[in-house]
């Protein structure tokens, strides 16, 4: 477990609100890492640009990040390793603190790997935090490696405690002292996708390692066993979807995760399951590309990739969930959609949400329902006559039956195909199979739940952002509102992207006076999507593609800049 | 109990007068027969080409596949439930070809699935190109001055990568051809049954009196747990060309190691009520855990 991960939990123990976000390079080990924790008492959506701690291991680390300092910020170094300036600083009043870090871990015997838990061990005596809390979170990290691994994690923590308790540092005022500690659940994006599957009652996950999408295959693979899901780890993306489409063909929920580059092979695939009728639930999280891209940095450039993918035309749902909640909620939800609406659903995300950590109150599992759709039973699909899987139906979702029945009987075809499943290529079958198939989206459009609006009615900007860009608008709404900024803007967040809740969106933007559009790619594809369906033309634009994430600071700018 | 009323579907085969895929299918539906499997026991995945066109002569559970793509789908549908046999019907560009990758890997695995592959040596559904197993050579629509390629191996690729069962056929010699299905599909694990097929046109090369003329069967001498021997034999390029079951070797099957499976197939595995997930979020939770206070 990470650093800090580790400074997370220690911090929700203690009772307070976190969002962490890592930014890391594309390598296996080293280069320049950053954790970023953010604390509040309060609930907290995204990072901030600035700190008010930081420890820096290694010199470039100040020199990235001495821009990124509050006023009377403490930066800890270990001056045996690098020297540091206050002059190096533009920031007023950075309290250097010089922690000797090597020298603390040889003294009490603990491996250089174990400076971690000395560096932990004073950032939370800096911070007033309790010992106690950070010893019982390395004796859980440990339990398994026993007695020993646990006491020298322990005093190494405890040496970085005590040196900081006996040389406390002048001036630095911030304290995080231990509150009445509420149930909370850290978790990532990508957790919470591998949480509401196992919940949904995924049987099948399969997929191939690709960054940032891996972390919930990694998941699957260490809680699936336990939880009765099947993981598979297959040679390439093309055989992930096609592995999936065949479990779920044989009537298990199945899953697939991936990223851009690897959506990409799974093209045709997706057409498979589009024309098969066969449900099927994706996560594909994106990163900037195309091709390699930029892989461990974050993106919302795939939007009208993933509603355009595959040849010709098939119902399909993509839901962009925007925070860590909303990422299990939706992913159970689309599960019912796939079974109910017998079609691939896509679940958006990227790096961003998918890697950083959320503190979100233990989900509630009350009122969650499995649906499973139309399928025959068992017991009927070994005795019915004239069963036919694509019979054109009034809301155009036929029966589905599986395999190992004995009467229900049918082809599922990639070929267009009659309602039994035969192939075809007569004009009378093909449009009354493709009408039945779009009528299946008609029907899911009625039922799209309306996007949450965060904010006042009537405010003067409405701003729109989708998927995992919420966070950091809900923290620039949050700091807007202190400045009294909270009757002039709103905000509109959409999860359910396509297809789009249209006359909510029509009858909303009726009344919004101005709109601006917050979206991390260089076209605004969101707003050409939303033009493209209702004609709703934005006004203002906020696009950010450079893989970082967007700062609620640069928001509140361009709220101003628009509001002046 | 099967019949032909079952397994027959009012359409007659598109193949071309003189096809070998006649002689797999009239097989093919002979030992499914021989097997004693109702419908409830089997399902049939086929690959696109002109093998996989079967996908329409047969009336059973089917999944017509994409080009390239039945073994991945026939993975998922024996993880799904590995109480179905599970059968792919494919062709030499389909599945040594397009799907090559995927071949590989389902043969390391011993995924339990029985692939028939319809070699032909020539891509006939798309007018006569030429295909991996093409000889070298082969003049064809795409590659007018011969190919330069050397056909793909496709028995000593099984033989090497893991496939517990590897078998050659003729199409033109049914009898036989009905013994090698039903040993492939009596196999546990992953099997291959190569099925020399000719076609009539498209492919003037390897023709009905080609294979007559080199055909070896292989006797109950043949040793078919000796790997060398069977190496040897798939080997002997331009020469004999053994048909039999060339390698066969018992292993545990994918399906048999993972260990969610042992619990019954998974379509048959409940789904819990989304409430009983309690003791997995509170793994998530972060509250103060006995051991804080053990350390503390």
């Amino acid at each position: 477990m990470s650093t800090g991960l580790m400074f997370s939990k220690i911090a929700v123990r203690h009772g307070y609100h976190i969002f962490d976000y890592v930014e890391y390079p594309s390598l296996i080990r080293g280069g320049h890492n950053v954790y970023e924790v953010r604390v509040s008492d309060n609930p907290v959506y995204s990072q901030e640009k600035k700190a008010d701690f930081l420890f820096a291991l290694n010199r470039e680390t100040v020199d990235l990040h001495k821009q990124e300092l509050k006023d009377g910020a403490i930066v800890v170094i270990d001056r045996e390793k690098f020297e540091v300036n206050p002059a190096d600083f533009q920031t007023q009043n950075v309290i250097l603190y010089d922690l000797p870090l090597g020298k603390l871990t040889l003294s009490v015997g603990a491996d250089k790997v174990m400076e971690n838990n000395v560096a932990l061990g004073a950032t939370i005596a800096v911070l007033k935090m309790d010992l106690a809390v950070l010893i019982a979170i390395i004796s859980e990290i440990f339990a398994k490696k026993g007695e020993e691994v646990i006491n020298k994690n322990s005093k190494a923590a405890q040496a970085g405690f005590d040196y900081v308790t006996s040389h406390p540092p002048e001036k630095f005022l911030l304290t995080l002292p231990k509150k009445k500690a509420l149930p909370q659940m850290i978790i990532a994006g990508n957790e919470a996708v591998g949480l509401g599957a196992i919940t949904a009652g995924c049987k099948f996950f399969v997929a191939y390692p690709m960054t940032p999408s891996s972390s919930l295959m990694h998941f699957m693979a260490e809680h699936g066993q336990k939880n009765g899901v099947v993981v598979k780890h297959a040679e390439d993306e093309i055989s992930v979807i096609n592995m999936a489409i065949g479990a779920s063909y044989a009537g298990v929920r199945s899953m697939l995760g991936t990223a851009g580059g690897g959506f990409s092979l799974m093209v045709e695939g997706l057409g498979l399951a589009g024309i098969t009728e066969t449900p099927l639930v994706l996560m594909v999280g994106q990163r900037p590309g195309p091709a390699t891209g930029m892989p461990t940095w974050t993106s919302q450039g795939d939007l009208h990739f993933v509603i355009n993918a595959s040849q010709d035309e098939f119902p399909r749902i993509v839901l962009a969930p925007g925070d860590a909640e909303e990422a299990f909620f939706l992913t159970f939800e689309a599960f019912n959609l796939a079974d109910y609406y017998q079609t691939p659903v896509i679940i958006l995300t990227d790096k961003y949400i998918g890697e950083s950590h959320y503190s979100v109150e233990v989900f509630n599992l009350k009122n969650m329902f499995v649906n499973r759709g139309k399928i025959i039973s068992w017991e009927d699909g070994d005795k019915v006559d004239g069963y036919l899987r694509y019979k054109i139906t009034d809301d155009g979702i036929p029966v589905r039956a599986l395999p190992g029945m004995k009467k229900a009987v049918f082809t599922a075809n990639s070929y267009e195909h009659d309602e039994y499943g035969w192939s075809t290529e007569e004009a009378k079958d093909r449009v009354s199979q493709v009408d039945r198939r779009n009528k299946k989206l008609e029907i899911y459009k009625k039922t799209i739940p309306d996007p949450k609006i965060y904010g006042e009615p009537d405010a003067d900007l409405t701003l729109v952002a989708w998927g995992s860009t919420k966070g950091p608008v809900l923290q620039a709404l949050q700091d807007l509102r202190k400045e009294n900024y909270h009757k002039k803007v709103n905000f509109l967040h959409l999860t359910h992207v396509w297809p789009l809740p249209v006359s909510y969106l029509e009858s909303t933007f009726k009344k919004a006076r101005k709109t601006l559009i917050i979206e991390g790619n260089s076209t605004a594809q969101m707003a050409s999507l939303i033009r493209q369906e209702t004609g709703i033309q934005f006004e203002h634009q906020l696009l950010r593609f450079d893989g970082r994430p967007f700062y609620p600071e640069d928001i509140m700018i361009k709220v101003k800049e628009i509001l002046s | 109990m099967i019949d032909n009323v079952n397994l027959y579907q009012p359409r007659s085969p598109t193949w071309c007068p003189g096809c070998g895929d006649y002689g797999i299918w009239a097989s093919l539906k002979s030992t499914i027969k021989i097997m004693n499997w109702d419908l409830d026991k089997f399902v049939i995945v086929y690959g696109v080409g002109c093998s996989g066109n079967m996908t329409d002569f047969i009336r059973s559970h089917g999944f017509h596949s994409l080009h390239g793509r039945a073994l991945p789908n026939a993975e998922g549908i024996k993880i799904a439930n590995h109480q179905l046999n599970v059968v792919c019907v494919v062709g030499d560009g389909d599945c040594y070809g397009e799907g090559g990758n995927h071949l590989l890997h389902a043969m390391r695995g011993n995924s339990d699935i029985k692939v028939l592959v319809h070699d032909n040596r020539v891509y006939g559904l798309t007018t006569g190109q030429t295909s991996p197993t093409s000889p070298h050579g082969y003049k064809s629509k795409s590659t007018p001055s011969g190919v330069i390629e050397y056909p793909v191996n496709p028995l000593s690729l099984a033989i090497t990568q893991g496939a517990s069962f590897v078998a050659q056929g003729f199409a033109g010699d049914i009898t036989h051809l009905i013994t090698l299905v039903t040993a492939a599909l009596k196999h546990s694990g992953f099997a291959i049954l190569n099925v020399l097929q000719p076609c009539v046109t498209f492919n003037k090369v390897n023709t009905y009196t080609f294979y007559r003329e080199r055909i070896l069967k292989l006797d109950e001498k043949h040793d078919i747990k000796d790997r060398e021997k069977a190496l040897s034999l798939v080997s002997d390029i331009g020469h004999k060309i053994p048909l039999g079951v060339i390698y066969q070797v018992e292993r545990p099957t994918y399906q048999d190691q993972e260990i969610v499976l042992q619990q019954g197939p998974l379509v048959k595995q409940i789904i819990k009520n989304p409430s009983e997930h309690t003791d997995l979020l509170a793994e998530f939770a972060e509250v103060e855990k006995e051991s804080y206070h053990m350390a503390g």
